[in-house]
């Protein structure tokens, strides 16, 4: 029997207040791509294993494929399109993980982009930002997302680089 | 002076819409378009019964059901051989939904459309397909046996008998003073791109035309398919790449059923339709590669030359031969590598499996072609107690031996014929990169530790920027912006990066003003597609062409405006100028609109060109005879043959002898892909594809069982690397320019990959002491492998000491 009941959602996406009326078994990741429209958010595997879904609930990386979109309501979500901040001219300043992707060449097809950025902005916001990134806090950040072009070296670079950019903007 | 552009690292311009969520994958388009998804044969070979559809038609959603009797006219014909060949005597492709027989998992049987993917899939759930199973085979040595046939008019399997051979092998081993022979396996692997296929369809009823976005490689010619099966005339369809989210040769192929079948029911059904695979589709229903056995014997004389090699191999092609039998006659002609080879014969069987059908995988039979080649040459070495550099170094061909003709035909139906190159060069570079002299230190370090430490090294040359042509569009509007189009796809490479820089370089124009647009065809109809590390060979020199095209045209132009001669002119900025003489300038956007003679004045610069704006030549026609309006100009680039790459890598392997985990301590890479246009991005290409050697080596397989079950169908259990399996790469260039176009280049894309298998399995060999003989190992194969008493053991040979 196939049963489809339907929820209204309240959800803060990107600090916007939206209102989404969705199927319970609707996932976040279609809620956010089909229903808001927010295709930032890419779905690679729908196991939960690659990690290109990645965005923040309430600040902490969740994958959004293995989420359904009933278990955000009430709660702030950010995806990539939320993740550099206006800067009141109508342009935008970007986050310096993005500033530190484009610059170390971390991305190739760019797909699964959106998910490392996530983890990546959330992994170093969590950090001391007065210390210096070390190896292993960078393979920690890095260590849960597949990406097929790259091969991860420029990643990590990004990785290490973005740290570095978040040091000197907190000094 | 313009900025230099050629050979710098130029951030890329593709960058900033895909790391702020604005980059348009094909599954981004189309929102509220009808979902189709596919019910899917559950077995490896199977007849179809009966297909029963009653309980889906009151799902409330359903839209349509098709099923092989729904189609009609060339849609109910087979698929095309896309590429055909004498050779490929028994050519199989299916139907874009099955008939009667389906031949692997994952087939596709039934599509249904629906309102949302989500009731598509609850429609399909209730479709029943009764089917009666058939004998199944798996794995090249059970197609070879045949005792089942996968075609039931194919009884041998045997879809193609590839055979070439450039002497009398027999004779030419037979003389030899030493000879060996050897069995090796390479499995089944994939591209994986993170973005499965996608295909977005929309019927415009009042014009009759279809506009359809796919994820592909190869735009123009989804699109000439899809007029032909679909019968609709050329100029109704149009095919966009759109963002695609990583190909590696997977979407090459064309047309998926999906193709053909998304667009054919937005037409049926006057409504946008759109089919986003999902993973698991993308395991069981796309395209795998790289499985073959392969026994080699080759002949050699007491200094390690070779003087004849004779390779009998098998190939397993999936169910069908869509791609025809490019994988193995890659492997059969790219074999020999840098290797100066007297006598050579190759004979590679390619034999249906009931599997996922096989075509390439970045490398494209290369890494097979590879395996057999650089383990002949440690074989060769541990045979005479030589240091397998040196055997590598005696067998070199030589720098004054270009061009090379290896007197093979290659995959283009061209001469394997070398351009330039410089192995030598190459495997000096790796044996200082990687210290190879120091091996012997370091295994004795690694011990110290209780490690078992091992290197490994494997050579390639890379047939790259196969023909038949590309081409190019450059043209500069009036705003002074430069638009340029190819009709080649991108899937990552940075295309719109290099060609902008090759634009700009070649017109003096600033990089910021170029735009580039690929896989369009309502910009560019004809092309071929990107795959065989083309893209920069073919697309690179047709933009260059096409973008010295309009130079010329500037040049004339101006050269009558400025009353200058068009030799004294140069292009800088944007500005052309009389050299030496400031002030004496026009800039290109005024040539632009000049270019174009005018009767309306639309704007302000089109002022400029109106037929009263200033004095003209009375005694000539607006436009000059054979000339046209526009600053633009068109060119392609046809090649007389391939150029071919090349490189060398290293690997070393420490081995934990309590668990057998086999780590990648250091990688070493020197390549030569001829004059770079931006080092950043090739880089980034070599990086990518050591992280897929790899994989390949030591991670991932397609795990059949004997039912033709994939069991390992899902990022859970097929093993891709994660950052931390992938060592990090150090890269030395060598650039030795390909004669043959005219901006010296060769491709770049595959080659990381290609090596990757070889020389970790001679690194892994040089840590154990045993065989290796089936690539990729585990470490539970590699424990069973060392305490097998039966497995062969491999004499120690010197590593780094010139013998």
């Amino acid at each position: 029997m196939i049963v489809s009941t339907e929820r209204t959602i309240s959800v803060t996406v990107n600090g916007v207040p939206r209102e989404t009326t969705v199927p319970a078994r609707r996932l976040l990741s279609d809620a956010l791509r089909h229903d808001l429209q927010l295709t930032g958010t890419h779905v690679g595997c729908e196991h939960g294993v690659c990690g290109a879904c990645t965005v923040l609930v309430d600040g902490t990386p969740v994958r959004s494929c293995l989420v359904l979109a009933v278990q955000v309501d009430g709660k702030a979500v950010t995806t990539v399109e939320g993740l550099a901040r206006d800067d009141g001219r109508g342009g935008e300043i970007l986050h310096p993980v993005q500033e530190a992707f484009r610059e170390c060449h971390a991305l190739q097809c760019g797909f699964c982009t959106p998910g490392f950025l996530m983890t990546m902005a959330a992994g170093l916001e969590a950090r001391d930002r007065s210390t210096d990134i070390t190896e292993d806090e960078v393979d920690e950040i890095v260590g849960g997302n597949l990406c097929r072009c790259t091969g991860y070296a420029n990643i990590k670079k990004a990785c290490r680089h973005a740290a570095g950019l978040m040091k000197e903007a907190a000094e | 002076m313009t900025t230099k552009l050629m050979g710098e690292p130029v951030r890329r311009r593709e960058d900033l819409r895909l790391i702020t969520g604005r980059g348009r994958y094909t599954d981004d388009i189309g929102h509220g378009a009808a979902a189709a998804a596919f019910v899917r044969s559950p077995y490896a070979h199977a007849r179809i019964l009966g297909i029963d559809v009653d309980a889906a038609l009151d799902v409330e959603g359903v839209i349509a059901i098709y099923t092989y009797e729904d189609l009609v006219g060339p849609m109910a014909e087979p698929l095309p051989v896309l590429i055909p060949h004498p050779q490929l005597t028994a050519p199989r492709t299916g139907f874009p939904l099955a008939r009667d027989v389906v031949q692997h998992v994952g087939e596709a049987v039934v599509m249904v459309v629906a309102t949302d993917r989500y009731v598509a899939e609850d429609v399909c759930d209730r479709i029943t397909v009764s089917y009666e199973e058939l004998p199944v085979v798996v794995g090249v040595d059970a197609a070879r046996a045949a005792a089942h046939a996968v075609h039931e008019d194919v009884p041998d399997n045997v879809a193609a008998r590839h055979h070439q051979e450039t002497g009398d092998v027999e004779a030419a081993l037979a003389a030899s003073a030493r000879t060996l022979s050897f069995t090796q396996y390479i499995e089944r692997s994939a591209c994986m791109p993170m973005e499965g296929k996608g295909v977005h369809a929309v019927w415009n009823h009042d014009d009759s035309s279809l506009r359809v976005h796919t994820s592909t490689q190869a735009s123009t010619s989804v699109r000439a398919a899809i007029a032909a099966k679909l019968q609709l005339s050329l100029e109704k369809v149009e095919v966009i790449a759109p963002d695609v989210g990583g190909g590696f040769g997977v979407k090459i192929v064309h047309p998926w059923p999906e193709e053909l079948l998304v667009p054919m029911a937005a037409i049926a059904l006057g409504q946008p339709v759109h089919w986003a695979e999902d993973r698991r589709e993308h395991f069981i229903s796309s395209a795998h590669e790289r499985e073959q056995r392969q026994e080699i014997t080759v002949g050699y004389d007491d200094e390690g030359r070779v003087t004849a090699l004779d390779v009998r191999a098998w190939h397993d092609n999936g169910a069908y031969t869509p791609y025809g039998i490019i994988v193995p006659i890659v492997t059969a002609t790219q074999l020999v590598g840098p290797y100066a080879v007297p006598v050579y014969r190759v004979r590679i069987d390619s034999v249906y499996t009931n599997t996922v059908i096989v075509t390439p995988y970045r490398g494209a039979g290369r890494p097979q072609g590879c395996y057999a080649m650089e383990r002949t040459m440690d074989r060769i070495a541990q045979d005479l107690g030589l240091d397998r550099a040196e055997v590598r170094r005696r067998n070199l061909i030589q720098p004054d031996q270009f061009p090379y003709d290896h007197h093979l035909t290659f995959q283009d139906g061209r001469p394997v014929i070398y351009d330039s190159g410089n192995y030598e060069g190459l495997l000096d570079k790796l044996v200082a990169l990687v210290g190879w002299d120091r091996a012997e230190e370091r295994r004795a370090e690694a011990a110290s530790r209780g490690k078992q430490l091992g290197i490994g090294m494997a050579m390639y040359v890379e047939g790259t920027g196969p023909g038949p042509y590309e081409g190019g569009h450059v043209q500069v509007l009036g705003s002074g912006k430069v638009l340029v189009s190819t009709g080649l796809t991108s899937q990552g490479q940075g295309h719109e990066t290099a060609f902008a820089q090759i634009v700009a370089h070649e017109l003096g124009v600033p990089i910021e003003d170029v735009e580039v647009t690929t896989g369009d065809t309502r910009r560019f109809g004809y092309a071929v597609g990107t795959f065989a590390s083309r893209a920069a060979v073919m697309s690179g020199n047709a933009i260059a062409l096409a973008a010295r095209g309009v130079r010329a045209k500037a040049l004339r132009i101006a050269a009558d405006v400025l009353e200058a001669d068009v030799d004294d002119l140069e292009i800088d900025e944007g500005l052309v100028q009389v050299k030496g003489t400031p002030g004496a300038s026009i800039p290109l956007r005024t040539v632009a609109v000049l270019s174009n003679p005018l009767r309306y004045a639309f704007d302000e610069a089109a002022r400029q060109a109106t037929q009263f704006a200033g004095p003209g030549d009375d005694s000539k026609p607006p436009v000059a005879v054979g000339d046209a309006p526009g600053l633009e100009h068109v060119d392609y680039y046809s090649p007389i043959r391939s150029t071919f790459a090349s490189g060398a890598h290293a690997a070393v392997v420490e081995i934990d002898p309590t668990t057998w985990e086999i780590d990648v301590v250091d990688y070493a890479v020197v390549h030569d892909c001829g004059n770079i246009i931006n080092p950043m991005i090739v880089e980034g290409q070599v990086h990518g594809g050591v992280a897929q050697g790899v994989g390949g080596a030591l991670y991932e397989r397609m795990a059949y069982d004997g039912d033709g079950q994939l069991q390992n169908a899902s990022f859970m259990d097929f093993l891709m690397p994660y950052a931390s399996e992938v060592p990090d790469v150090v890269i030395d260039h060598q650039e030795t320019p390909s004669p043959l176009n005219p901006l010296g280049l060769k491709g770049a894309g595959e080659a990381g990959v290609i090596p990757g298998t070889a020389c970790i399995a001679s690194a892994i060999e040089d840590a154990v002491g045993r065989r290796i003989a089936a690539m990729p190992i585990s470490p539970t194969e590699l424990y069973d492998l060392v305490r097998n008493p039966d497995a062969e053991r491999v004499p120690a040979a010197p590593t780094g000491v010139p013998a």
